[in-house]
């Protein structure tokens, strides 16, 4: 990768502004000028991904509004599919990850950090909503490493804890990363489901895929 | 001094008129709850209203708490609308797939009408049963869902949120539809019994837009829904937040807000200052952990925070216990409240 010296500051700035105000043209503007000599994924990593992450750490604060978050994500990933296309050799399909919604039909939340992952060059698979066992066998077919799940309602949560002795069963490694709002009102959730890991947003699910990927390499 | 006793409904008047009652009111909002009482799955026990019935005036002797609740779950009102609902052993029924498969659907949609579903005549039957054995002692709380906050489940979040940012045409024609249908819901709800209206509407809390956006939407459907409605409302944020809207929600003309465990009781009190009520906000998703010490110390927080002065009512902060929280946690509840609720608060206060 060539030497990325850019200082993107005051482009994260406007580009944090174009996102909240859902203004999809001049977040255009921004993302698709030349940064010689970044290339377009370190244009990602050093400018959509850290904007991006400023917004979902925002909405846990209050500051920014899940419209915000969906609408940032949205524009982003369609972004990026254009300075970065799908099959491009710096697209990241590693870990091999994929994002399932545990029986509930609430797709919202999985959304949102599909896009957030995909907005950061990672690819991955979405599954839609599934039942525990179904799931299992999905993520054993496909071989997949990382599994991120997403449930609305606390009966959902619970089943994690099963999902995972299913996943054991097989004797594979595999990360189950959970969020959602169950997960987020109680913060001790994700340990008693043996979950590996727990993200109150989609920035953080693209943090764990991060170093995910730096620890299989 | 000690205030002499009074009836449930007495105390939830007085806190209203931001007076002290003899001791802090309290409502389990108990919904699943009951089919473990009567040993039912949940679906056999959401399907009577004599189950209801029987469950609510059960749960009420037995844990003391000050009202009754007819809701049985959020998405009654989308079978109405020719929805179906899912129904799982464990936890709430949710809604099935969305009615509203695009968005052009919304031009033949109309209001249903109340007589025609036998769904919506169950929850009438509960509040007619639970008026005629309670009369004026405890407040029955009926329910309905804003109708900004329904088309979550009437076509996806992710359809309505771009509905309202593309299309303000069909956002506006799906209001008018499901005003039409919730005003008269609500009306019917009154009649049959329910002594005040819990208005839920999660998605104008500022968990979910901007305050901006809300003064554009969700602010404007309750300015024109909640003043047809012919009896006291709460509005209900089901764990949203709602500290930065709290001047303009005063103005829909609502007396009480559900507050989210997110916020603080304390803060809230001082934004609402004496014109309106707050009902909140224990952790009901983290309930299901809690020891009865925990149970207690949340209760005596909470009242501190908000206790003083009246305009409180202690509950969960989402409007309904979930089906995990065992029986022993919800009588450490009670225990606590009829403990530290007393007023006055001297012990609060020092
Ligand atoms: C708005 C709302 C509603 C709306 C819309 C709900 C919907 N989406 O279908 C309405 C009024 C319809 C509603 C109804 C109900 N609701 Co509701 N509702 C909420 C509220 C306020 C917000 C939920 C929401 O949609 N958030 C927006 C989404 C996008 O956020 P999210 O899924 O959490 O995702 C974000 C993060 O968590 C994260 N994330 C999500 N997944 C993942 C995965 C990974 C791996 C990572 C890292 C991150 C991550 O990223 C996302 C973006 O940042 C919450 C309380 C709250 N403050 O969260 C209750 C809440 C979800 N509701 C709840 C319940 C129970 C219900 C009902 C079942 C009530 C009933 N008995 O009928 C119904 C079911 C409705 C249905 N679909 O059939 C409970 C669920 C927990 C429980 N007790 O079981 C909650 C948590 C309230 C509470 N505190 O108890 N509700």
């Amino acid at each position: 990768m060539g030497n990325c010296s850019l200082d993107f500051e005051q482009q994260k700035i406007s580009l944090l502004n174009a996102l909240v105000s859902m203004d999809t043209l001049s977040a255009r503007t921004i993302l698709t000028q030349p940064y010689d000599p970044c290339t377009p994924h370190q244009v990602v990593e050093q400018l959509v991904a850290p904007a991006l992450e400023i917004i979902g750490e925002g909405w846990e604060k209050g500051e920014y509004s899940l419209s915000q978050v969906y609408v940032s994500g949205r524009i982003c990933e369609e972004l990026v599919d254009l300075i970065l296309p799908p099959m491009h050799q710096s697209r990241r399909y590693q870990p091999k990850m994929a994002i399932a919604v545990l029986e509930d039909r609430h797709m919202l939340g999985s959304r949102v950090v599909y896009s957030a992952l995909r907005a950061s060059g990672f690819e991955l698979a979405h599954y839609g909503s599934q039942t525990v066992d179904a799931l299992a066998q999905r993520v054993e077919k496909d071989r997949i490493e990382l599994l991120l799940v997403s449930t609305l309602m606390l009966s959902s949560a619970l089943r994690v804890k099963r999902l995972r002795s299913l996943l054991e069963q097989s004797g594979r490694q595999v990360k189950i990363m959970v969020g959602g709002a169950p997960f987020r009102f109680d913060p001790a959730l994700w340990q008693e489901v043996r979950a590996d890991a727990c993200g109150s947003s989609a920035a953080e699910a693209v943090d764990f895929a991060e170093n995910l990927l730096k620890e299989l390499q | 001094m000690n205030t002499p006793k009074m009836t449930s409904l007495q105390r939830v008047l007085t806190t209203l008129g931001q007076q002290e009652p003899d001791r802090v009111p309290f409502f389990l909002l108990l919904t699943m709850t009951g089919a473990k009482e009567l040993g039912l799955s949940l679906q056999d026990y959401f399907s009577k209203a004599e189950y209801v019935v029987e469950a609510q005036l059960r749960m009420r002797k037995k844990f003391q708490h000050d009202c009754l609740y007819s809701f049985l779950y959020a998405s009654l009102e989308v079978e109405a609308f020719g929805g179906d609902t899912i129904y799982i052993d464990d936890g709430p029924p949710n809604a099935g797939a969305p009615i509203i498969s695009k968005p052009q659907d919304i031009l033949s949609l109309t209001p249903p009408r109340i007589e025609d579903h036998p769904c919506l005549q169950k929850v009438l039957e509960i509040e007619r049963q639970l008026k005629a054995k309670v009369q004026d002692d405890a407040p029955i709380i009926g329910v309905v869902i804003s109708p900004f906050s329904l088309p979550v489940m009437q076509m996806g979040f992710e359809g309505y949120l771009n509905l309202m940012l593309n299309q303000p045409d069909l956002f506006a024609r799906l209001m008018q539809v499901n005003e039409a249908f919730c005003v008269n819901w609500a009306n019917a709800q009154l009649a049959a019994g329910a002594t005040a209206i819990c208005y839920f509407d999660p998605v104008s809390s500022t968990t979910i837009i901007t305050r901006e956006q809300y003064l554009e939407s969700g602010y404007q459907v309750a300015r024109r829904v909640l003043p047809q409605i012919k009896g006291p409302t709460a509005t209900h944020f089901a764990s949203g937040r709602c500290l930065p809207i709290v001047e303009e929600v005063a103005q829909t003309g609502t007396m009480i807000f559900g507050i989210s465990t997110s916020e603080s009781l304390g803060e809230l009190k001082k934004a609402v200052h004496g014109r309106a009520t707050l009902i909140g906000n224990l952790n009901g998703v983290e309930m299901r952990r809690w020891s009865a010490e925990k149970a207690e110390a949340e209760v005596k927080k909470a009242i501190a925070e908000a206790g003083p002065g009246g305009g409180f009512i202690l509950s969960d902060s989402h409007g309904e216990i979930p089906y995990q929280v065992s029986e022993e946690t919800l009588l450490a509840i009670s225990e606590a409240v009829h403990t530290w609720g007393r007023y006055p608060l001297d012990w609060a206060a020092a």
